[in-house]
């Protein structure tokens, strides 16, 4: 509760001007979105800094699934059932399929509470009626966001969860250029921003631990990549290694106690395990050819990675067991940084067509290989942990941003930074 | 100076190094420059030029920077003069050290692109060793794609960015 308020203030402080690095702008919503008008909601007390209806409707907009009704279009406020006139929701250009209302309130021991309401304007009934309760307004937004799109999609929502990214700026000071890079870690909105940590070397590769609360990634800061976890509640960073050559790529298992990563101690780069109880380290991949970016299956039996073993760098998979190989992906000579859905049955990775480099997606069930974005230099692609989005680093206008594209590619997001270079991302698990 | 200007003074140099003397490397399919032994024939040019060279300086030593093609870790014709002169020295000043480091453009990914970088700085590294340095005066890191010299996003920037560095640690020249 402490780490909240001190986010309220340092908020407080700023003002709308450091609020946020991200911006979020929808470059491409589906055509058929739900239509949903959520209403202020109604509160007696003092100034608020945060408007949860708003905060709800630019979620619900930003999943690209929904298209929230302005709040200018609205004729009426109701934050009661008794106050709700169905037809002032029914017009063509001020209407809505849905309407959500609410009202805050102050409990006993601090904290607040909203009740809130899901109708079906069209069938004119209430759908479902929740309340929810804590003392973070955005926390709560997003959890509301998160019950109404389970509530309207079935799918379980992923506002609430988080992200960590890298950013890295030249800095001029003393005639030299030096960089800063930031290991950030945000609410996947791009508010409560906070930085990780911070070094004139690089960092990169930073990923979760299925706890949601450890990451791992590489950093330079003693001069040499090495491998680190960090707890992001205390900060506590522990290194896990630092081997000469590649310490690279780490990977935290599905179950949380093993590590995969890329060394080349041994020779070139190859990909390990390392328990991470005992430190012990298993080497999984044997070849001349680069292997790296690892990732695991859900079910912690096989890792999937990048290797050129066959030429150019492709997609395969290694089972532990057995040490079998597959090859996963055949479309084009660029084929690289693989990330699974939590079903491992969608494969997203950064794809070469005609030199420009897209993110792309293979279903592994039925074998169809969709390119889902136009943009160029598109890197690093991770996945909601609700498989709806995949948040990727891309380049705009010779900066480096974050954007997300949905797993079918009908949804476009961009995600401008008013700082540096941002790349990198990686969305956190369910917390 | 720019890095191309320097590249192209460098290839000037080589040229009449090649002409001078016609010996060349095994591992090479091209004619590819011989080590600028003769100090003194290079010695004039440097000092016409607005290079800041020093006197009593082999150019081809000034230069600790390597270039590598796209997605290629094979050490370029053009490269072998310098890293040449660097392995002669290494052997004469058994105290120098350099740190090798490996360097990929922006394009592709970036763990990738830390692999390239350390194949590059290893086949800078081989290429001394096997021109008379110790592998104890050698250190190689990757940058990756971390570290550009160039920050444009277009091939002029790419191919200065795809590098080798020798950065002495003690010792330099």
């Amino acid at each position: 509760m402490k780490y909240i308020l001190v986010v309220l203030c340092w908020l407080a402080l700023f003002s709308a001007s450091a609020r946020a690095e991200l911006i979020i702008v929808i470059t491409e919503g589906i055509t058929d979105a739900t239509s949903i008008a959520i209403v202020p909601f109604a509160w007696s007390g003092p100034r608020l800094k945060e408007d949860v209806a708003y905060i709800v409707s630019a979620d619900l907009h930003r999943s690209g699934q929904f298209a929230p009704l302005e709040r200018s279009k609205m004729l009426s406020f109701p934050s009661q059932e008794s106050q709700v006139f169905f037809r002032d929701w029914q017009s063509k250009t001020n209407g809505a399929e849905y309407l959500v209302i609410g009202r805050m309130s102050g409990t006993n021991d601090g904290k607040y509470r909203i009740d809130y309401q899901l109708f079906d304007v069209y069938q004119q009934r209430t759908v479902n009626k929740w309340f929810a309760t804590g003392t973070d307004l955005r926390a709560i937004a997003h959890h509301i966001s998160d019950v109404l799109y389970q509530e309207l999609t079935g799918i379980r929502g992923a506002f609430s969860t988080r992200m960590v990214y890298v950013t890295m700026e030249y800095l001029n000071t003393t005639g030299k250029r030096t960089q800063r890079y930031r290991l950030y870690i945000s609410d996947v909105d791009g508010y409560n921003d906070q930085i990780l940590m911070e070094s004139s070397e690089p960092i990169l590769s930073p990923s979760w631990a299925p706890n949601g609360r450890h990451i791992t990634y590489v950093s330079f800061k003693s001069t040499r990549p090495a491998i680190y976890i960090m707890d992001t509640k205390t900060r506590q960073e522990q290194k896990i290694t630092g081997f000469s050559g590649l310490n690279g790529a780490p990977r935290f298992s599905p179950d949380g106690r093993s590590m995969a990563m890329v060394l080349s101690k041994d020779g070139n780069p190859e990909i390990y395990t390392m328990e991470l109880r005992t430190g012990k380290l298993k080497r999984i991949t044997n070849h001349y050819a680069i292997d790296t970016e690892p990732t695991w299956a859900p079910d912690g039996r096989s890792l999937i990675f990048t290797s050129e073993r066959g030429g150019s760098p492709q997609i395969y998979r290694q089972y532990l067991d057995s040490g079998k190989v597959e090859r996963l992906t055949f479309d084009g000579n660029y084929n690289a940084r693989p990330a699974l859905t939590p079903d491992g049955r969608f494969l997203a990775m950064v794809h070469r067509s005609n030199g420009v480099f897209h993110i792309a997606v293979k279903d592994l069930v039925r074998g169809t290989f969709n390119v889902l974005t136009e943009t160029d230099l598109d890197e690093s692609p991770s996945i909601a942990p609700n498989a709806s989005m995949i948040i990727y680093a891309t380049m705009d206008k010779n900066r480096g941003v974050l954007a997300a594209v949905s797993l079918d590619g009908r949804v476009k997001v961009k995600l401008p930074s008013r700082i540096g270079d941002v790349r990198e991302p990686a969305w956190s698990p369910f917390m | 100076m720019s890095m191309l200007n320097r590249n192209a003074f460098f290839a000037l140099i080589a040229a009449v190094a090649i002409s001078a003397c016609s010996s060349t490397p095994e591992d090479t399919t091209e004619p590819a420059p011989a080590p600028a032994t003769d100090y003194s024939a290079t010695d004039n040019e440097v000092q016409g030029g607005d290079y800041g060279v020093q006197e009593q300086t082999d150019p081809a030593l000034q230069n600790r920077v390597v270039y590598f093609d796209f997605d290629k870790a094979n050490i370029r014709p053009d490269a072998i003069a310098t890293l040449q002169a660097h392995a002669q020295y290494l052997s004469q000043n058994p105290g120098a050290r350099v740190r090798v480091e490996g360097h990929a453009d922006e394009r592709g990914t970036r763990e990738y692109n830390m692999a390239l970088g350390e194949r590059r700085a290893k086949a800078a590294a081989s290429f001394l060793a096997a021109n008379g340095a110790s592998a104890s005066q050698l250190e190689i890191i990757s940058y990756g794609e971390e570290r550009p010299i160039a920050l444009g996003h277009e091939e002029g920037s790419w191919s200065q960015n795809r590098r080798s560095e020798l950065n002495y640690t003690s010792e330099a020249p």
